[in-house]
């Protein structure tokens, strides 16, 4: 501790004269319990909310995880059998595989529809706030809104997307009542939800690349498309990688769309993994595995996040 | 940058943002035609052009869940949340930024691992201890969770942390205090990063499902993503009641964001730019 920040201090809590001159003794002085009093002051109301519905429940849910236990009566102690099981289960790997499955068509469908949506909107183009107002309105409403009204949508017998497909001759999808469709149901839902999202943010990213950039690029004689594969996208870079962590954090939390659209339905083709979860905890009463499960899904999410934060270098150009 | 395209291109250009324009409203417009397209009609899915238009299927809505209660719930507590979130947040980011004290980066630290935890990982515990409390099924219980967000204080910390110390100094030999160079002068500074907070909140909350459908089991006490989920197992079939609830919970969100839509779309911006 030197000079400068003992004066600084105490002119922050006080007149100069409780400046300590025994800084060997601490306890003491003066002003430590009034500065102690203001930190309290400041940090109390979020610590003890923090403290007492998140990181108490986190320490009793790795405690409920090493236990047999159905809400009911006494925990059981089965030490990591909960984890042993849940990773040899048959059952486990299918809610992951669907999870996954889910992901990797969602990510493709809400990244490049809201690179088209930004890229469009950053033209010189009339009603621009309007049309992004228009695109981000899906954001703000709620997931069970939007699985509702898609559930309707896609109605395989009086839904609106099979009478036009119907109309114009091609197939119609069983969608949330037929097991190969139901991930594909869920996945369009949630792209055109987070589409706008997407664009805002890839919006923000384009709208940060400097204009020389393209004017140097188009005096070297480029043609647009060179300058969007050379110029624009690895400029959005940091947006866009912003966007697949996000995405991908999100995407394997999926849930309530899952749960309104199928309830993991028809059987279980849909069940992702927090959705297995909930059914562990309150249909079956194995509430021991569902926590076990929700450290597994909390540690494969880090591991992806942890591995595309490493990785960036390699793709990510901060301007 | 200079128009320099093509009359051809810039019409293709207005047909694709506009035919995005109708992929994103359609669905919203097809849910109030829904609405009010009489039940024996919808059989062969509703017509664009309603021939009788009624307001049956919000009256079986009204009388099938307390409705207005169930929006008043989660308008209350989406607004309560936020402006918990707000103090706390802004509290805590004038403590971590500009108060020292011991294990400081280890307090932090405490915060930042809370903010790693998804909720479904903290579901089943906080379930039981509302439980073990008491306090399942109650106003308290929903709030209970978002009082404080980590995350707030993230983002509100980077904030304060920008505002340049020399204001506090001057404001400090003006003989001001701790709460007056926060009220004063740090506030009014991180306004824009308080908006975000404040958007993120009130979404997260309006929009919360997990958690109510685990804590809340009365239908007074519900929130309206949980209120249109059991519908859905009432009405199995009935997709104009179903419909008709969609519309009155989109209504007031809809407002929110129409007046507040500059504000809200760069708020969520403003987190992509690091």
């Amino acid at each position: 501790m030197n000079g400068v920040t003992v004066e600084a201090r105490a002119t922050a809590a006080g007149p100069v004269r409780d400046l300590p001159t025994t800084p060997k003794r601490p306890r003491r002085r003066p002003g430590q319990w009034k500065r102690l009093g203001w930190v309290l002051f400041f940090l109390l109301p979020s610590a003890i909310p923090l403290f007492v519905f998140t990181l108490i429940p986190m320490v009793s849910s790795l405690w409920v995880s090493l236990h047999q236990w159905n809400l009911i009566s006494p925990m059981k102690w089965v030490g990591f059998g909960n984890y042993a099981n849940l990773l040899g289960d048959e059952m486990t790997r299918r809610v992951f595989l669907h999870t996954l499955i889910y992901v990797v068509g969602y990510l493709p469908l809400v990244y490049v529809g809201g690179l088209l949506l930004a890229l469009a909107l950053n033209q010189k183009l009339k009603g621009r706030s309007f049309l992004r107002a228009t695109y981000f309105l899906p954001v703000v409403t709620s997931w069970v809104v939007v699985a509702l009204v898609w559930k309707w949508l896609l109605n395989p017998t009086n839904g609106l997307v099979n009478q036009v497909l119907g109309a114009i001759g091609l197939p119609e999808p069983g969608w949330w009542t037929d097991p190969q469709w139901a991930l594909p149901a869920v996945m369009l839902s949630s792209a055109w939800k987070d589409l706008g999202f997407v664009m805002v943010i890839l919006l923000a990213g384009l709208q940060a690349i400097p204009g020389e950039l393209h004017e140097a690029a188009m005096v070297d004689g480029s043609s647009p498309w060179q300058r969007f594969w050379r110029v624009t996208l690895p400029l959005l870079s940091p947006s866009t990688f912003f966007v697949v962590v996000i995405s991908l954090i999100n995407g394997f939390q999926v849930f309530d769309q899952v749960y309104v659209m199928t309830a993991g339905g028809p059987a279980g083709s849909s069940q992702v993994v927090v959705g297995q979860i909930y059914d562990l905890t309150f249909r079956y009463g194995r509430a021991g595995e569902a926590s076990a499960l929700s450290w597994i899904l909390f540690a494969v999410i880090l591991l992806i996040t942890v591995v595309q934060i490493r990785g960036q270098r390699r793709w990510v150009h901060y301007a | 940058m200079r128009d320099t395209r093509s009359l051809p291109a810039r019409l293709a250009l207005y047909a694709a943002v506009l035919v995005g324009a109708a992929i994103m409203l359609f669905p919203f417009l097809w849910t109030v035609i829904t609405s009010i397209t009489p039940e024996g009609s919808l059989a062969d899915g509703p017509k664009l052009v309603v021939d009788d238009p009624t307001l049956n299927a919000y009256r079986t809505l009204l009388d099938a869940i307390p409705m207005w209660r169930i929006m008043l719930n989660s308008l209350g507590i989406a607004i309560a949340s936020t402006v918990l979130q707000l103090v706390t947040g802004a509290m805590a980011a004038y403590g971590f930024a500009r108060l020292q004290f011991p294990l400081k980066n280890v307090v932090f630290g405490f915060y930042l691992a809370t903010l790693m935890v998804p909720l479904q990982v903290l579901v089943v515990p906080l379930f039981i201890e509302m439980k073990t409390l008491n306090l399942q099924d109650t106003y308290f219980a929903l709030l209970a969770p978002t009082i404080a967000s980590a995350f707030g204080v993230f983002l509100l910390r980077q904030a304060v942390t920008a505002v340049p110390l020399e204001l506090d100094e001057a404001a400090t030999i003006d003989g001001a205090g701790h709460l007056r160079i926060f009220t004063t002068i740090v506030l009014p500074l991180i306004r824009p990063a308080l908006a975000t907070v404040a958007v993120f909140a009130f979404m997260g909350s309006w929009n919360s499902f997990l958690w109510p459908l685990v804590v809340i089991r009365s239908p007074e006490f519900m929130t309206l993503p949980l209120g249109l989920s059991t519908l859905q197992g009432q009405f199995t079939t009935q997709w104009d009641v179903v419909m008709a609830g969609s519309v009155v919970s989109i209504v007031p969100i809809a407002v929110v964001y129409l007046l507040a839509q500059r504000h809200i779309i760069a708020g969520v911006a403003h987190t992509g730019i690091k």
